[in-house]
């Protein structure tokens, strides 16, 4: 992080060291120098946990809201100027678990954002509770005894839901990762990208050898446009078996370029002042 | 008392066009020349059950209900059953002659007026559904209105519809008044015999906050539909296009006040609206509005609680918990309608208002005002001067959107404009960055509580005093109860009312030098606790003991407070 970096802030990251948030970090600032994402275009959101500190270590306007309530931000800010990048940071907890409602929704309605979900299959700023996709028998401080519950199967809710770019990516991958980020933001619709990552201090389970011997990449024979079929990739996880890359990708109108009032000026562009109600006045008497 | 009002109560099955033939009614008697107020009672469901309404008719302003209705248009036995009694001498009562409905005999010297409700509507081309219209023509007649003027009202009503359903309903209202004119003929009363007069506004409080929302600059809306307020949401949507503002119906109501805040903080000014279990979930990301310093309007419709509570039916039971949502100490403005006309221009004021602290700003109105239209000469309470505060889209390098003031209140930028800046719910420094450093969290703190006190010197507004400057008895209310009090003080001597709208900042000196004034003061509140008397306490210390208290969802009608401020 060199002061030099114009991304950078004055915030050193405050993660642990090997934490897979610096990888994604990086990654993004690399795809925002290339796409020259800065602050007369684009703005970030974050949720609550480690993944939400990155507001402070990018240069970007950003908001940092409430556990879980990342997405109906962004979509506002969207909604009131739809020229704006708008890149949404959630962790696993943030976004399937006090957010969860709100993913599916914004899924199902294709808002144009780009959600980035850092997925490391634990709570770590609370010191390594289970988290929804933390697999079945895990063992944490909330279960001792080993989890009861079965993971979540994050990218099979968001094609179910009707989001329109779905990809999974290893956050150790940092060029790869970079290249998906600026895919699924030229994407116009709604985008996730399920990032995994590790978290050194609290999942031992997910290490980075674990991801390493068990993703692999989705080939050129692989049609993210059947949604059948990707549906099926998107439930695939175990040995040798988690894929990545783009799982999903559809062509369909975003919720905001359906918008009349949007067609051609954002929301922010046009004055509210001085409205003339003598329409409404007449129509009320 | 109030004997130049005259009051219709219609009343039937949910699903048989209660409120609508009621608001044909209502607007029937504004064409005519009359001022009009409505109250609807309905139960929370769509079909069956008993629903009615009451529209009070006069030369004058009305502003409330009445507990006795001159008039009843009873499309069912219910509706007799429930309502027949309580007419006062010389009433009299419609009913259809086909429904099976039977009129027991009074000694009131009421009259009687059978109608074949079912029949004439069938032979006007419509469904049963038109018995409505039929009784509309019919009492039309019997209160000596033009139909005429009805026929304009219903091609009103109706533009845009197919335009079969138009003509069925014309000839609906046209059979109605046909037949009472052949068989009830010399027993009409003069009650809408159309006069010159300016043509009023005619609002119901939701639709008051929707106008007061686009007359204020309203750029955003996310409401999540609930009961009493889903009307503004209905007002909102039919209009967005032409006012260039999106309403958005999200997933629940915690993502309508987050997608207010992130339109807001990209340069929208926004706008939610709810009932108390609504705003319970809003209640977390209200302190995200004060801690990011992000403005945001929330109108909140009261109706009966705890939980499900009494949905379509009114209370003032969320004032304490309106000022004390979400956890820690930030400043929050809090102001309370007591009609629909100051609904609309507390509406336009409350989004100025959030734009210029850059905090929440919650508007109570409750269910009386919510559902029940009255007419006003006109809504707009003077001229509207639309302002941002501190807002500024120009390029700085070393903006500090938090920077500390003597007000209170910090510069403020939005995304896109080139300005590097964090809307933070952590506590930060003047840039928005993350701390915990004991000076930023004091100075912070201090800045955000600042405004309260900036708002209390610049905008707050004195409470207003209706009636005699010198009675010795006041009666101190708000919200809905305002309507009423004005009704009964016409039949008081020696007393006022003092209104309050703003109740936080709090108007403490105002209050405290009108209550030392009264030799006797009265608390007027819809909930068990005496919610702003407790408020007027903690501010003035002033102990409030006679205490008017309603909690059984029914509005304060004018007679009972009249008689109980006399049994003192």
């Amino acid at each position: 992080m060199s002061s030099s970096d114009p991304l950078n802030t004055l915030c050193s990251p405050t993660w642990c060291p090997g934490c897979g948030n610096l990888a994604i970090w990086a990654a993004f600032k690399k795809a925002a120098e290339e796409k020259k994402w800065d602050n007369t275009n684009s703005v970030m959101v974050a949720g609550i946990g480690c993944h939400g500190h990155i507001v402070n270590f990018v240069n970007l306007a950003s908001f940092e809201g409430l556990h879980g309530r990342a997405i109906p931000v962004a979509t506002g800010i969207k909604l009131a100027n739809h020229k704006l990048n708008v890149f949404v940071f959630t962790g696993d907890g943030d976004c399937l678990g006090e957010g969860g409602n709100h993913f599916l929704h914004a899924c199902r309605r294709n808002h144009d954002l780009t959600i980035f979900l850092h997925d490391n299959a634990i709570y770590g700023l609370t010191t390594g509770q289970t988290s929804p996709v933390s697999p079945h028998g895990f063992l944490s401080k909330s279960t001792p005894a080993g989890n009861p519950d079965e993971p979540l199967r994050p990218l099979s809710v968001a094609i179910s839901a009707g989001a329109t770019f779905v990809a999974r990516a290893f956050a150790g991958d940092i060029p790869k990762l970079a290249k998906l980020m600026i895919s699924a933001n030229d994407h116009p619709g709604l985008a996730v990208i399920d990032i995994l990552q590790t978290c050194m201090t609290f999942n031992k389970d997910y290490t980075l050898n674990f991801y390493r011997e068990n993703t692999y990449e989705l080939g050129p024979d692989y049609d993210p446009t059947d949604k059948a079929a990707a549906l099926q990739k998107a439930l695939e996880w175990g040995e040798k078996k988690i894929p990545l890359g783009i799982i999903y990708r559809e062509e369909k109108p975003s919720f905001e370029s359906q918008i009349a009032q949007i067609k051609e000026k954002t929301l922010t562009e046009v004055s509210p002042a001085g409205r003339n109600l003598k329409d409404l006045w007449e129509k009320y008497s | 008392m109030a004997n130049d009002i005259f009051s219709v109560k219609i009343g039937g099955m949910a699903g048989q066009g209660v409120k609508a033939a009621g608001l044909l009614l209502a607007k029937m008697a504004t064409r005519s020349g009359y001022q009009i107020y409505t109250y609807i009672e309905y139960p929370s469901l769509i079909r069956g059950g008993h629903n009615n309404i009451q529209i009070n008719i006069s030369s004058r302003g009305v502003t409330a209900p009445r507990q006795t209705s001159d008039f009843l248009m009873a499309l069912n036995q219910d509706t007799i059953d429930r309502h027949g009694e309580n007419l006062p001498a010389g009433a009299g009562i419609l009913f259809d002659t086909d429904g099976n409905i039977n009129v027991p005999k009074s000694e009131k010297n009421i009259s009687v007026f059978p109608v074949p409700l079912a029949k004439l509507a069938k032979d006007s081309g419509g469904q049963e559904l038109l018995e409505n219209t039929v009784a509309v023509g019919a009492t039309l007649f019997l209160l000596s209105g033009n139909l005429k003027i009805l026929q304009e009202v219903i091609r009103d009503e109706f533009a845009g519809k197919e335009d079969d359903v138009l003509s069925a309903n014309l000839k609906a209202a046209e059979a109605g008044f046909t037949f009472a004119q052949k068989n009830f003929s010399g027993k009409e009363k003069k009650i809408l015999a159309s006069k010159e007069s300016a043509r009023p506004v005619v609002v119901n409080g939701n639709e008051a906050v929707a106008l007061g929302a686009i007359a204020g600059g309203l750029q955003f809306a996310a409401i999540y539909p609930m009961s009493p307020i889903s009307d503004i949401l209905h007002a909102l949507a039919a209009y967005q296009e032409k006012f260039n503002y999106i309403y958005k119906q999200p997933e629940d109501e915690i993502s309508a006040i987050n997608m207010c805040l992130g339109a807001a903080f990209a340069g929208a000014r926004a706008l939610t609206a709810t009932s108390g279990g609504g705003f319970c979930l809003m209640t977390e990301s209200l302190g995200l509005a004060a801690m990011t310093e992000t403005p945001v309007v929330i109108v909140e419709g009261m109706r009966g609680g705890p939980a499900t509570g009494l949905p379509t039916w009114s209370e003032q039971g969320d004032l304490q918990f309106a000022l004390h949502a979400h956890q820690g100490d930030f400043s929050r403005i809090v102001l309370a309608a007591g009609d629909a006309r100051e609904a609309f221009n507390l509406t336009r004021q409350a989004l100025n208002l959030a734009d210029y602290y850059q905090t929440p700003v919650i508007l109570l109105i409750d269910k009386n005002i919510c559902d029940h239209s009255q007419s006003f000469a006109n809504l707009e309470d003077g001229n509207f001067e639309f302002y941002r505060g501190k807002y500024t889209t120009m390029p700085n390098a070393d903006f500090q959107r938090y920077a500390l003031s003597d007000d209170g209140i910090s510069p403020r930028t939005v995304p896109g404009t080139g300005n590097f800046f964090l809307a933070n719910s952590d506590e930060h420094n003047p840039v928005g960055f993350s701390s915990e450093e004991i000076s930023d969290r004091r100075a912070q703190t201090e800045k955000r509580m600042r405004k309260l006190a900036t708002c209390a010197v610049r905008d707050m507004m004195a409470p207003e005093l209706f009636g005699d400057p010198e009675g010795e008895t006041t009666i101190v209310s708000w919200g809905s109860c305002k309507g009423s009090i004005l009704e009964a003080l016409k039949t008081l001597k020696n007393v006022n009312y003092l209104h309050l709208t703003w109740l936080s900042p709090f108007p403490t000196e105002a209050v405290k030098e009108r209550l030392a004034k009264a030799k006797r003061v009265v608390l007027v509140e819809a909930n068990f606790t005496g919610q702003l008397g407790n408020l007027i306490t903690e501010k003035t210390g002033i102990q409030i003991e006679n205490r008017i208290l309603k909690y059984d969802g029914r509005p304060f009608f004018p007679e009972e407070i009249a008689e109980k401020i006399k049994s003192l």
